[in-house]
């Protein structure tokens, strides 16, 4: 079977195009967003089940599968528009360059995912791993202005559009954002940017976790406007208490007001990273999010984020966890069984928070799914949806759990 | 189902006095905002609670009778016009504010809450709903949510699909299912962000939780003018290429000054000037001035004769409603007000203005355009009167010309009208048949017998799995 697969993608992508996973499984390396739709249509007449890979960075290679499907000779920035602040992007261009790229023309996707800087955009947009910018920036699809995507049965669906407003047609482009490749493989994304800000300046607190998350609600109703507010486990800070984060991004003069106000609220010993410090502190809380095998995110209003986590570390452990203070996103990252997985998922559901498992072997992710103990009537919804975007049921994604 | 006894059986859920039939009664309900598209629904019904809602649908399901969502009307796509066959559920009944949570700054209304209506009732606790339409005060916030509406504060806040954080939906069968939660996070796939400007496709929304944000402490209201809207449209991208966003950044040019400056409405507005445009800062005061200055500094080298701040909130206030009613001081102008909608990427802006101007001139029209500059989502308008079926043609053609240019210049054909049934022409001009049959298919996950505002959106024709459209027969036939 695996010989015939790897020589039907080989027909197909030439002997450059496809490859063999370490377990020997062939993987389709399309460098097309059309290469890709025929591989989907490939799989789709034969009933093939497609693993679904970006650089392998953040979810793990393992779903089993006939073939794999990278996106990584996806990897090309087709364009970017300094004056109107678009870009359209590949989805196997990895994320740090695409960074520096930007930079260049003194431009920045307003992004902090967890994970590594190489994680692909695709990954990024598929899963919507916002990190703590989303306090400031929003989630992922504030900054997804249209996506091309092969759906399992290799169509190419071109949602959206390049333009920062529009409300043309039905608005698919929200679907493939934390998708998780149910809905189709993302080939391209267009995307929001903005300016790259003058300043940039993070400030740390440590202490209690009480006293700090009483302090972000000091901050919060102070009406400052941080970028990024962020409670951090001793874990994930690496340190001995918990630690509060606040990062402000903008013109001198909008930075310099809210430092200033900001060092008298709640008492706090607020100590400023030095500059050349702020983008290695915040990489470590990106990179730390990956330091255990299973990363759950879970969407708290602002005065649930005390209850939830402990929530979280009664049920599971304190784990690497960080929560965003205002923006009421707790991402944990650690190692737990399914049923104590599923027990959160129920105890959460109840409080009217929804869990989504971010990151997880198959075993896991198959058992309890991305999401799960949906609201009545939406489980229905998911599912018909699916069966529109993969009628052969080929993209290996479990997007809600096995029994 | 006959149609006697439809009218009987809407009116055992709702009430009979709340469902209208007789021709004189349908007369307000055969359009929207615009007035090029006229056709009686049926018949109108107008629940006042969500269970009537699902109970409405449910005989419209079993009877297989199709049905228009329809808030207040003020659409300007033809998108909350029913024809003869299909019920108008009308929502404005439901003008419920449901609960509102400051602490966690949410609201939860009802569908035909009016927008501003929302913001007054929150703002004695110092919050408010974003998204304002120039509509706003008439406006309901569940036709909001059918069209994503944008407004002048969207440059820097988002539009509707950024603040609304879940939705109870009545589906087109009568069953009902609750999309998101309270946070915002999707409870599974972005559910609200696809029902979000789904134009009533998709079901109606019966209560709708949305965010609201604290007022900004601090706000800066100024007034710059051009000699050129090259001028104008370059100072806007040299302010966003500083990396400050502006909440608004508003242009008009010439002849939309000129009306706004002759009507009830007038702000004082230099009407000497080729292009007006209206910028707002907010945050805390020392960020807004130091901010401030440094616009003021790009306007100026950019171009502007004067920059002039708003003194006081009165002063703010009337530059503000000149910009809100521009299009009530157009409609002044001639009988009939053709509201264009179209976005281009901004650098594109100074060159279409000038391919505006082209087609204006060509075709012999009244232009005025008002625009949100920020975002490139301009409204050129043509004053008329289509009681000239000679000038309506020349009007029909101007506007398909200023769409084709838009679209040319890689933009999209609405940024907050929508579709309706007014742009549906235009659908395949910027998405391909595979697309187009995509967002049909998902359509009908929704809707499996297309009966939710039937027609809109989505040209049939043009879809790659196209079907004939399944006959209906009128209402007052037997089915």
């Amino acid at each position: 079977m695996s010989d015939v697969v790897h020589g039907r993608l080989r027909a197909l992508l030439g002997t450059g195009g496809v490859e063999r996973d370490p377990a020997g499984l062939p993987r389709a390396i399309p460098d097309t967003a059309d290469a890709l739709s025929l591989v989907c249509r490939l799989a789709h007449e034969e009933g093939w089940k497609i693993r679904i890979e970006g650089h392998g960075t953040w979810l793990s290679a393992d779903a089993p599968a006939d073939l794999a499907v990278s996106t990584r000779a996806l990897d090309q920035v087709l364009s970017v528009s300094p004056a109107d602040l678009v870009a359209t992007v590949q989805a196997g261009t990895p994320l740090e360059a695409l960074r520096r790229r930007l930079a260049d023309d003194g431009m920045w996707l307003a992004l902090d995912p967890p994970g590594r800087p190489e994680r692909s955009l695709g990954s990024i947009v598929a899963t919507a791993s916002a990190g703590p910018l989303r306090h400031g920036f929003g989630p992922v699809r504030d900054h997804v202005l249209g996506c091309t995507v092969a759906t399992g049965d290799g169509r190419l669906v071109k949602a959206g559009g390049r333009v920062v407003k529009n409300v043309a047609g039905y608005d698919l482009t929200k679907l493939q954002v934390g998708g998780f490749g149910g809905f189709g493989i993302i080939a391209e994304v267009h995307l929001r940017l903005r300016a790259l800000p003058r300043a940039d300046v993070t400030l740390v607190a440590r202490g209690t976790r009480d006293t700090l998350t009483s302090a972000a609600r000091d901050v919060m109703a102070a009406e400052l406007v941080p970028a990024a507010l962020e409670l951090l486990s001793p874990a994930l800070g690496a340190e001995a208490d918990w630690s509060l984060a606040a990062r402000f991004l903008g013109t001198d003069a909008a930075v310099q007001s809210d430092v200033r106000r900001l060092a008298p609220i709640a008492g706090l010993a607020w100590q400023p990273l030095p500059p050349d410090r702020t983008a290695g502190f915040w990489g470590l809380v990106a990179r730390g999010s990956q330091g255990g095998p299973i990363t759950l995110r879970l969407g708290v209003l602002g005065d649930g984020v005390d209850d939830t986590i402990d929530l979280l570390a009664h049920d599971l452990d304190e784990g690497l966890l960080s929560a965003g203070a205002g923006a009421g996103m707790i991402r944990w990252t650690g190692d737990a069984p399914v049923e104590r997985l599923r027990a959160v998922r129920r105890s959460a559901a109840a409080r009217e928070i929804p869990m989504t498992l971010e990151r997880a072997p198959w075993a896991v992710r198959r058992a309890l799914g991305h999401f799960g103990a949906y609201r009545e009537g939406v489980g229905q919804i998911v599912g018909r949806l699916r069966d529109t975007f993969d009628p052969g049921q080929c993209l290996q994604v479990a997007l809600e759990g096995g029994a | 189902m006959m149609v006697d006894a439809l009218v009987e059986a809407l009116g055992r859920i709702v009430g009979p006095r709340w469902v209208r039939h007789r021709r004189a009664e349908l007369k307000t309900y055969t359009m929207d905002g615009l007035p090029t598209r006229e056709s009686y629904p049926g018949l109108v019904v107008m629940p006042g609670t969500a269970a009537e809602v699902r109970e409405i649908l449910r005989l419209l399901h079993l009877t297989d009778v199709p049905f228009v969502a329809r808030g207040a009307g003020t659409g300007l796509s033809g998108g909350a016009v029913a024809d003869g066959e299909a019920v108008l559920v009308a929502l404005t009944r439901m003008n419920r504010i449901l609960r509102v949570d400051p602490g966690r700054r949410r609201a939860v209304v009802e569908p035909g809450v009016v927008n501003a209506r929302l913001s007054e009732a929150v703002a004695p606790l110092g919050l408010y709903y974003v998204p304002d339409p120039s509509s706003q005060a008439a406006c309901t916030v569940g036709g909001n949510v059918a069209e994503n509406a944008g407004g002048p504060h969207c440059l820097k806040y988002g539009v509707t699909t950024n603040h609304i954080a879940q939705l109870e939906v009545v589906l087109p069968d009568g069953s009902a299912v609750t999309l998101g939660s309270p946070h915002g996070e999707p409870w599974g796939p972005d559910l609200v962000g696809l029902f979000v400007g789904s134009e009533g496709m998709f079901g109606i929304a019966t209560a709708i939780t949305v965010r609201l944000e604290p007022m900004p402490p601090s706000v800066r209201t100024m007034l710059a003018d051009f000699p050129t809207v090259r001028a104008a449209s370059e100072a806007v991208s040299s302010v966003i290429a500083t990396g400050i966003v502006p909440a608004a950044m508003e242009m008009m040019d010439r002849a939309c000054v000129a009306a706004v400056e002759a009507s009830i409405y007038a702000a004082g507005y230099p009407t000497d000037a080729a292009a007006v445009l209206l910028v707002e800062l907010d945050g805390q005061p020392d960020a807004v001035d130091a901010e401030a200055r440094i616009v003021e500094a790009i306007l100026l080298e950019r171009g502007a004769g004067a920059v002039r701040s708003a003194s006081s909130p009165a002063d703010r206030a009337r530059l503000w409603q000149g910009r809100k009613k521009a299009f009530g001081a157009m409609g002044r102008i001639a009988p009939d007000l053709a509201v264009q909608d179209a976005v281009v990427p901004r650098s594109a802006l100074p060159d279409i203005m000038d391919r505006i101007a082209e087609i204006r001139d060509h075709h012999r029209l009244s232009i005025s355009n008002v625009f949100h500059a920020g975002d490139g989502n301009l409204h050129p308008n043509i004053s008329f009167d289509r009681r000239d079926p000679e000038v309506a043609h020349r009007v029909h053609v101007a506007c398909t010309e200023i769409m084709a240019a838009c679209v040319a210049a890689g933009g999209s054909i609405t940024g907050e009208h929508g579709v309706g049934s007014d742009k549906l022409d235009y659908m395949p001009w910027i998405f391909d048949a595979e697309t187009l049959a995509a967002m049909r298919a998902v359509r009908r996950v929704f809707d499996p017998a297309e009966r939710a505002n039937p027609g809109k959106v989505v040209p049939i024709h043009t879809c790659r799995e196209w079907r004939a459209a399944r006959g209906h027969s009128l209402v007052g036939g037997v089915r």
